[in-house]
């Protein structure tokens, strides 16, 4: 890539912007800074970044509500800050527009890997790739073949389907209304019992741990996410 | 009369194959509600759908109790009849929809309920029986006290007045009885987990039905009434199979019933002891020509009894006779060989009482072939004629001036006797001595009286000429005289004697009667129970309904107790207990205030004040009280005032003796909380400024500070989460939002936390993929195991072993987590769930305030699990060990069965 890309930090703690500034720009982001809603939302249209980092606890606007008002002219990711007890906040920010979350408090490795998911979805476009590749795992779209360093592997269809939206979404959230909704149609959106069935044969055909998973990492209450090391 | 036959007798063998025609009823019997008989009937018939069978449901109340919903799930459910009453729909099953649907299971819930008018029958187990009668078997469930012969014993035990009741006879067709027992404690946790329904008017009854003894004593009752089933259906079986007895020989039992009002209490007795040893019973009314005589409630009250006698299925028997009573009942046992004689205890009548024995009494001395039981009626029946009714009750007046007759008759010839040993002024003597005596037992006027006969008898008949009443002479005008002063003087005399030596008798009656009720009351520690005994003891001494009324919080009257149970009062009623309390004075019934009313207001009140309202209302209202019962009623008033300070102060003593303990508690809470926030800072403040000061650091030193700085920030993270959850479970807040997991995911999930410490752990994991999902709050859950793994690293060396394992028993899930370290000290393993476990214990070994394992079974009992702690398999250490009910996953819809495994495309 030519330019380095540009991230939007909105948070209300100087601290917190701090460190992001400081980690983001040492692995070759530029940084600009908003300290509230308002000013994320005019620093956004103004500066135009690559990605926004936007913490949900702000003093004067309620972060759904930023998220909203930014989705109404840009698709730019957004990665929002959330505290942990809260399911239907993340689940509501994913819902409002928000690409992927990080709980409070984290780590920046866990950061970073998700900037730089959400980064890579944006780079590759939106053309449906042929065959995708995360570590060990090979997903061959129009062939409906999986393997497993090497090993062939035989799903079902919508085990299939399951798979390919994950890996499509290779190291972002995914929530399960959207799996559901994706593979079972509108109707079944709440059965996430299904989505537990159907999940839990796809890790193990894959030959995925539950305790220690390596592909499918599972979000309580939120969703799934295929597991990318390293972009 | 039959002997014990070995052969099954016709009408067992026709009784049998009826049975087998007839559908079979499975009762799931409950000691009281909340015992989760209607969870238990859906558990029972799920298993049944999974086999096959056909079920389906009558009528199910799940009353909006979120497990039981779950349960109903997957049944088919044959939909209500609605019926419109008094402007709303009402569900009541539509028999005709299921007699059409024929299933080979109907599930029917609350077989007493009463059915809405315009329904089919009147009651739900006549619904049953229809049912029953076309061959459909039906389970359903039932509450002991619905069941008519146990009314007045639960009504005894559990204060309550039960209407809706149930013939017993429901309890003999039934092929199978399920006692569903849950332990007194266990329900009230489940009262708390909110997972029983409490009625809305259930009200102020609530708090003593679900007491420990009232709890306990239901439940041994329906452990009884299930052991007896168990027994009688094993009698029946050997009787049609012709197995010999060893039951006992034919035994009859007679009750005898009269007009008194304990009859129903007899019939009710002799059914039960009829059942004990399985025998007939015949209840007999021996009806006298007094019968015409008696007042219409008494007529009542035999027809009743009778009526009583039929439902719980006992022969009912009137016998016509003249009069010797006792013989007639003698005899006719002979006739019907009874074995065993029933009668209540009947008071003698006050008159006639020492010359005629009563009923009992004659049979006592007579019945000497027999097992008689005398059956006494309670306290508050028998005390009919001590108090109520004033001292001095309207004595036939004639029928002393008449005995005074016969007594001077009788010292007439007492004198004409003694005339002839003694000289005729001693005559004179004789008559004095009568008229004496009739002055003692028979009072002023009957001696005044007497003395004028005797006069008039001795001047008749003991002075010339005999037999007139001509001499007159002055001697004997004097001796009239004297007569008369010592009729008039001894006769006041024995007057005030006897109303001394009364008022003495009721004076030491009323203390008595306080002591008794001081005695009862002192007993009592909760004021429930003081106000218990303080109505009913005002109730039985004054033969009237009492209540006491209490003011509440916002200084409203509320009805706080009352014998018999009463929940409400008339407006009328309402109003004088309202005057009462603001003007510190009676008002109500014969008071100054309101005398309309039908209760009369006493305020009750000690030095501390006005405390509450004692309420009396007579049946017979249009008589006054008399004195003396002023004063019993004003003493009453006043013990009960006494009893219910008492009990307030003991309740304020007990707020304030908590209030100190809590605060103590807390104060010991935070500074042990500020400890427990401060140390990871020590250590992250260290490490920073070290970082940041220290010119020449070592790399690895640089690593191991930055490592510190880390570990220790996440060891305040998780302190945080626990304070948080810790603050949400104290004030009931926490609501695990549930969700179908993997067990593996939520322990993976809890063990990256550590990686740290389990990498210096031998660590086993055994939780196998074949078990089922389950059904939890996964970020609980985590918490619960984070907690549960940072205790086992804490307490355990480097090297030290860990395991964790998964298994499924039955209906539940158990994990189990164990080390070989510190342990817990047997004594010690339940208390280590308390919160303030180690706060209190002061324990200076491992730093802490130990809030990690109360959070754990907060979190693990709000999702109907338990948690305990037990031996470790590695000798040294604990296991912990949870386990979580396993529900019942929602199925897959067929749809799904149709995904195929995706095939290969050939590639060009």
């Amino acid at each position: 890539m030519s330019a380095p890309q540009r991230i939007l930090v909105v948070d209300d703690e100087p601290q917190i912007r701090k460190f992001l500034r400081i980690s983001l720009s040492a692995n070759g982001y530029e940084v600009v800074e908003a300290p509230a809603g308002e000013a994320g939302i005019a620093e956004c249209a103004v500066a135009q970044p690559n990605l926004v980092i936007l913490d949900l606890g702000l003093p004067d606007l309620d972060g759904h509500q930023v998220i909203a008002r930014i989705r109404e002219w840009s698709d730019v990711p957004i990665i929002v800050l959330s505290v942990r007890s809260n399911d239907s906040d993340k689940v509501q920010a994913l819902d409002n527009g928000a690409n992927d979350y990080v709980v409070k408090p984290f780590s920046i490795e866990e950061l970073l890997a998700r900037v730089r998911a959400a980064l890579r979805a944006r780079l590759q476009g939106v053309s449906p790739a042929a065959e995708m590749v995360v570590g060990e795992l090979v997903v061959d779209v129009p062939r409906h073949k999986v393997s497993v360093a090497g090993q062939d592997v035989k799903l079902t269809r919508k085990e299939f389907e399951l798979l390919k939206m994950l890996t499509q979404n290779a190291g972002r959230i995914v929530t399960h209304r959207q799996m559901l909704r994706e593979v079972w149609g509108p109707a079944h959106v709440e059965d996430v019992h299904y989505l537990r069935i159907y999940v839990g044969h796809l890790r193990q055909k894959l030959g995925d741990d539950p305790a220690n998973p390596q592909f499918i990492e599972s979000e309580p209450g939120v969703g799934y996410r295929l597991i990318l090391d390293a972009a | 009369m039959a002997q014990t036959d070995k052969r099954p007798t016709p009408e067992d063998l026709l009784e049998e194959a009826n049975r087998e025609r007839r559908g079979k009823l499975k009762i799931f019997l409950g000691a009281y509600p909340g015992v989760g008989k209607t969870y238990a009937m859906l558990q029972a018939a799920q298993a049944h759908l999974a086999e096959g069978m056909d079920i389906a449901v009558g009528v199910v109340e799940t009353h909006g109790l979120a497990e039981t919903e779950a349960l109903v799930r997957g049944l088919e459910i044959i939909p209500r009849q609605q019926i419109f009453y008094r402007g709303r729909y009402f569900g009541e099953m539509d028999i005709d929809a299921v007699l059409k649907r024929r299933p080979k299971v109907a599930l029917v819930d609350e077989l007493a309920h009463t059915n809405i008018p315009g329904s089919r029958h009147e009651k739900r187990y006549q619904d049953v029986e229809e049912l029953l009668a076309t061959g459909i078997d039906v389970y359903a469930t039932l509450n002991i006290q619905h069941i008519e012969s146990l009314n007045d014993v639960v009504a005894r035990i559990a204060r309550i007045q039960v209407r809706e009741t149930l013939p017993d006879k429901i309890l003999e067709i039934a092929s199978e009885i399920e006692l569903i027992d849950l332990p007194p404690d266990d329900l009230v946790q489940r009262l708390r987990q909110g997972k029983v329904y409490l009625p809305e008017q259930a009200g102020r009854a609530i708090s003593h039905f679900f007491s420990k003894g009232n709890l306990t004593a239901l439940r041994e009752l329906a452990m009884r009434i299930a052991a007896e089933r168990v027994d009688a259906q094993m009698v029946h079986y050997m009787r049609a199979h012709a197995i010999p007895g060893p039951w006992p020989a034919q035994d009859r039992l007679l009750v005898c019933i009269n007009e008194s009002p304990v009859a129903k209490r007899l019939v009710r007795t002799a059914r039960r002891m009829a059942e004990r040893q399985r025998i007939p019973w015949i209840a007999v009314y021996v009806r006298t020509p007094h019968y015409e005589s008696l007042p219409e409630a008494a007529k009542d009250r035999i027809a009743d009894a009778m009526r009583l006698a039929e439902r719980l299925e006992g022969e009912v028997v009137t016998i016509h006779v003249e009069s010797r009573v006792a013989d007639e009942i003698i005899a006719y046992a002979h006739k019907r060989n009874v074995t065993r004689l029933l009668v209540g205890r009947q008071r003698p009548r006050r008159w006639t009482g020492w010359l005629r024995e009563t009923v009992a009494q004659q049979l006592l001395r007579k019945a000497t072939r027999f097992e008689l039981t005398i059956v006494s009626p309670e306290d508050e029946d028998a005390r009919k004629d001590v108090i109520a009714g004033g001292v001095f009750a309207s004595r036939g007046d004639w029928n002393t001036y008449l005995l005074a007759a016969a007594g001077v008759g009788l010292a007439v010839a007492m004198a004409y006797a003694v005339s002839f040993f003694l000289p005729r002024p001693n005559i004179a003597l004789v008559f004095m001595t009568a008229v004496i005596v009739i002055a003692i037992y028979l009072g002023r006027g009957p001696s005044i009286f007497s003395s004028i006969l005797s006069f008039v008898a001795y001047n008749l008949f003991f002075t010339k000429p005999y037999y007139s009443f001509s001499s007159f002479r002055r001697d004997d005008l004097l001796t009239i005289f004297f007569f008369l002063l010592v009729s008039v003087i001894v006769g006041n005399l024995a007057a005030r004697l006897k109303m001394q030596v009364q008022a003495m008798r009721q004076s030491a009656q009323r203390t008595a009667n306080l002591y008794e009720f001081s005695r009862k009351i002192a007993a009592a520690a909760a004021l429930e129970d003081v106000l218990w005994a303080a109505v009913h003891h005002v109730a039985s001494t004054l033969q009237s309904s009492s209540l006491v009324l209490l003011p509440q919080k916002d200084n409203r009257l509320e009805i706080a107790s009352g014998y018999p149970p009463e929940d409400q009062l008339a407006l009328k009623d309402w109003g004088a207990a309202e005057w009462a309390w603001e003007h510190g004075s009676p008002a109500g019934w014969k008071s100054d205030t309101l005398p309309a009313a039908d209760w009369l207001f006493l305020p009750m009140r000690t030095r501390r004040g006005m405390v509450g309202l004692l309420g009396v209302s007579f049946k017979d209202r249009q008589r006054p009280l008399a004195p003396d019962q002023w004063r019993l009623l004003e003493a009453l008033v006043d013990q009960v005032a006494v009893a219910v300070e008492r009990t307030n102060l003991v309740s304020d003593i007990e707020e304030a003796r908590l209030l100190t303990e809590t605060e103590q508690l807390r104060s010991a809470l935070l500074s042990s909380v500020s400890h427990d926030l401060r140390t990871p800072l020590v250590s992250i403040m260290g490490s920073a400024t070290t970082l940041g000061t220290v010119e020449n650091l070592t790399e690895s030193s640089r690593k191991e500070l930055v490592a510190t700085i880390l570990e220790e920030s996440e060891r305040l993270n998780r302190f945080v989460q626990n304070l948080l959850d810790m603050t949400r479970l104290g004030y009931g807040a926490l609501q695990p939002k549930r969700e179908w997991y993997d067990l593996r995911e939520v322990t993976g999930r809890a063990m990256k936390q550590f990686s740290q410490g389990l990498e210096n752990r031998q660590v086993s994991f055994d939780i196998p993929g074949s078990l089922p999902l389950i059904h939890i709050d996964p970020v609980l859950m985590e918490q619960v195991f984070i907690n549960i793994l940072d205790n086992a690293i804490k307490y355990t060396s480097q090297g030290g072993q860990i395991a964790i394992e998964a298994s499924r028993n039955g209906g539940e899930m158990t994990l189990r987590v164990s080390d070989d370290g510190v342990g817990i000290p047997v004594e010690a393993r339940d208390a280590v769930f308390d919160i303030f476990y180690r706060v209190r214990a002061k324990d200076a070994r491992i730093a802490g305030t130990g809030l990690g394992l109360s959070i754990c079974k907060g979190i693990v009992e709000a999702h109907g699990g338990r948690i305990a702690a037990q031996d470790s398999p590695f000798g040294a250490g604990i296991t912990i060990e949870i386990a979580l009910p396993l529900g019942q996953a929602p199925s897959m819809p067929e749809r799904d069965a149709q995904d195929q495994l995706s095939e290969e495309v050939s590639v060009a």
